[in-house]
């Protein structure tokens, strides 16, 4: 057997696009298809040097439409592959991603949002959250994690790879240009290590057997001629994901309890809300957090739980109300005020948060 | 006394009659490609793509693993496929419109980097699934639903070359040649070397095979054929442009 990329663990000082190729070594992908994009350009960078090291492969295409659907075929194949984009990159995939919540193909796509609309900024942002989670003419059966440190990164990567494969839904990390760009200390690990199991990888085409004689052959459709007949290819689908959705969402509540006022934030504003929250208590004002991990399946029951107990909600986003419209819609009919705290591609911090709730 | 159409190994009986419309030149080319599959021995290690147009009928048309992609992106999965996976024998099947237009992108650039799959592309001059309507192989001044009064080249240029586009861009060791449902031992010919130069991991290899459309021509059996055998080759020339593969040991 190889060597494994990662013997046990170590703290290491990396750029959050080289943490990614880690992860995507040490959870065992067995090849990546991508197509340059600022902010996500260095996944690729360390994947192509590290790679041919452990018997992985890389291709690059000729665009996002392209890197998406080969990886559909790398996958379709029984391998564990994955891309990662941003952006318009982003855009372009989403036709792919189709395609995989239809045939059900788990494959892993990195995000490293920047600004937008259109070409825009490539620093920084979270506003491809709707994308992410909806896009594409479908109805969003995808797990989108949404992480917030070079930490979670590493952690969320390789278990992006094993929940695909151990439901058969396409996953999402979602991540953002700070996260891709700047250094922070982490530890990254053989998953092993942690008693983490890399899920078994199967084909769906090309299977062993002359189709006919041996076996049947695997005739994967994704056209249906009548609306009966879709509708209940969805609803079968979505039975899958709701059945689902309980065993895998993810969140974190910081000192919610006793909360009056709670900031609801995702990403990497996770980060300034946190530190806000602890500001605002320093002073005697009753803030709390509420952290959505999973975007989508979006934690419903455990925001509602929350804010039901508090007085007033603020959603924080670096986008105009992308992340709001996933809380409205998960907490319909609740009464508490909600305030919004909108920046559409730019950064949040700590201070500015503080100042804006006292400010109410 | 009965005569039995010898038809090829893979052929699935369960979805026979196919679905093609009556007259259309799918059939003669899925038949070409299924005794091309037969002489190469290779039914247990192909892959076969197919695109969104009226090639998605071929999804169940063999006993064969396959796979429906999406309109123009069946060239994309299968590179995917043949990358993770070498020991398969990846077909993209396709219509004019999927790989000269939509897909366009994808064909060039798995031609240029001599993807080791096999393109196998149905030119009937027209969009056939969505209603007849103009494509990148519609010939000058022939009406379709959205060239009504004859596609006009100032407005919208020539039709595609696409075989001629291909053997331009691709290496020595790719295979590259234009066949017609009018002579199917030839086109099976050409599917059998197209297929063997990814056998041989030679390169890429493509194969157009001029088609008939006689629901969208509105053409009748007589017409029909004489579209394919006489007008279509006055823009569409038939042969093989490229050939990597030995001729040796090949029936021709």
């Amino acid at each position: 057997m190889a060597v494994k990329p990662i013997q046990g663990e170590k703290r290491v000082f990396m750029t959050g696009n080289e943490v990614v190729a880690w992860a995507a070594l040490a959870a065992e992908v067995d090849i990546m298809y991508g197509y340059p994009i600022t902010p996500q350009n260095e996944v690729m960078h360390y994947w192509t040097r590290l790679a041919p090291k452990y018997d992985r492969k890389f291709l690059q295409t000729e665009d996002e439409i392209s890197a998406g659907f080969t990886t559909c075929g790398g996958v379709l194949s029984g391998k564990r592959a994955f891309t990662a984009t941003a952006g318009p990159g982003n855009t372009l995939m989403q036709e792919a991603m189709t395609m995989a919540e239809m045939m059900r193909i788990p494959l892993v796509q990195v995000v490293q949002q920047r600004g937008g609309p259109s070409t825009a900024t490539v620093i920084y942002s979270q506003q491809e959250v709707t994308m992410t989670c909806y896009g594409g003419n479908g109805e969003g059966l995808r797990i989108v994690y949404s992480t917030g440190s070079h930490q979670e990164l590493f952690d969320y990567t390789i278990k992006a790879f094993n929940i695909a494969w151990k439901y058969r839904f396409p996953a999402f990390v979602l991540g953002d240009g700070y996260q891709a760009k700047m250094r922070e200390s982490l530890n990254i690990y053989d998953p092993a290590e942690k008693g983490i199991e890399i899920v078994k990888t199967y084909p769906f085409v090309g299977l062993e057997g002359t189709p006919g004689v041996d076996r049947e052959p695997n005739h994967l459709r994704n056209t249906y001629n009548t609306e009966e007949e879709l509708n209940l290819v969805v609803n079968e689908l979505v039975a899958e994901y709701e059945k689902m959705a309980p065993e895998i969402v993810e969140y974190q509540n910081f000192n919610t309890d006793d909360a009056d006022i709670v900031i609801i934030a995702h990403g990497i504003v996770t980060r300034a809300a946190q530190a806000a929250v602890k500001t605002l208590r320093e002073q005697g004002i009753k803030a709390g957090h509420f952290r959505p991990v999973t975007l989508r399946p979006f934690p419903e029951e455990q925001i509602r739980a929350v804010v039901k107990k508090a007085k007033k909600l603020i959603v924080a986003e670096s986008a105009q109300g992308q992340l709001r419209k996933l809380v409205t819609d998960a907490i319909y009919g609740e009464s508490v005020p909600l305030e919004n705290y909108y920046k559409p591609g730019q950064g949040i911090t700590a201070e500015e948060l503080v100042e804006y709730v006292k400010g109410l | 006394m009965s005569i039995i159409p010898n038809m090829p190994k893979p052929w699935r009986k369960e979805t026979k009659p196919h679905k093609f419309c009556p007259g259309c030149g799918h059939g003669l080319v899925l038949k070409a490609l299924g005794e091309a599959i037969d002489e190469l021995n290779i039914q247990d290690k192909i892959v076969f793509g197919c695109d969104i147009g009226c090639s998605l009928l071929s999804w169940d048309f063999f006993n064969v693993d396959t796979v429906q992609t999406h309109h123009g992106r069946t060239t994309p999965v299968m590179t995917g496929v043949k990358r993770a996976r070498p020991d398969r024998i990846c077909i993209a099947y396709m219509g004019d419109g999927g790989g000269y237009a939509i897909g366009s992108q994808h064909l060039v650039n798995a031609a240029t980097r001599n993807e080791k799959i096999t393109v196998i592309l149905a030119n009937n001059c027209n969009y056939g699934m969505t209603g007849g309507q103009m494509a990148p192989t519609t010939l000058p001044g022939m009406k379709t639903e959205t060239s009504p009064y004859g596609r006009d080249i100032e407005e919208t240029g020539y039709p595609t070359q696409g075989p001629e586009m291909v053997a331009a861009i691709t290496q020595e060791r790719a295979y590259v040649a234009r066949g017609t449902v009018a002579n199917v031992r030839q086109l099976k010919n050409y599917i059998k070397r197209a297929l063997q130069t990814q056998m041989d991991n030679s390169g890429f290899s493509f194969v157009e095979a001029l088609s008939g459309c006689p629901t969208n021509w509105s053409t009748n059996a007589k017409d029909t054929w004489a579209f394919i055998e006489e007008t279509m080759p006055q823009y569409f020339k038939v042969g093989e442009l490229k050939t990597p593969v030995p001729k040796e040991g090949i029936s021709k």
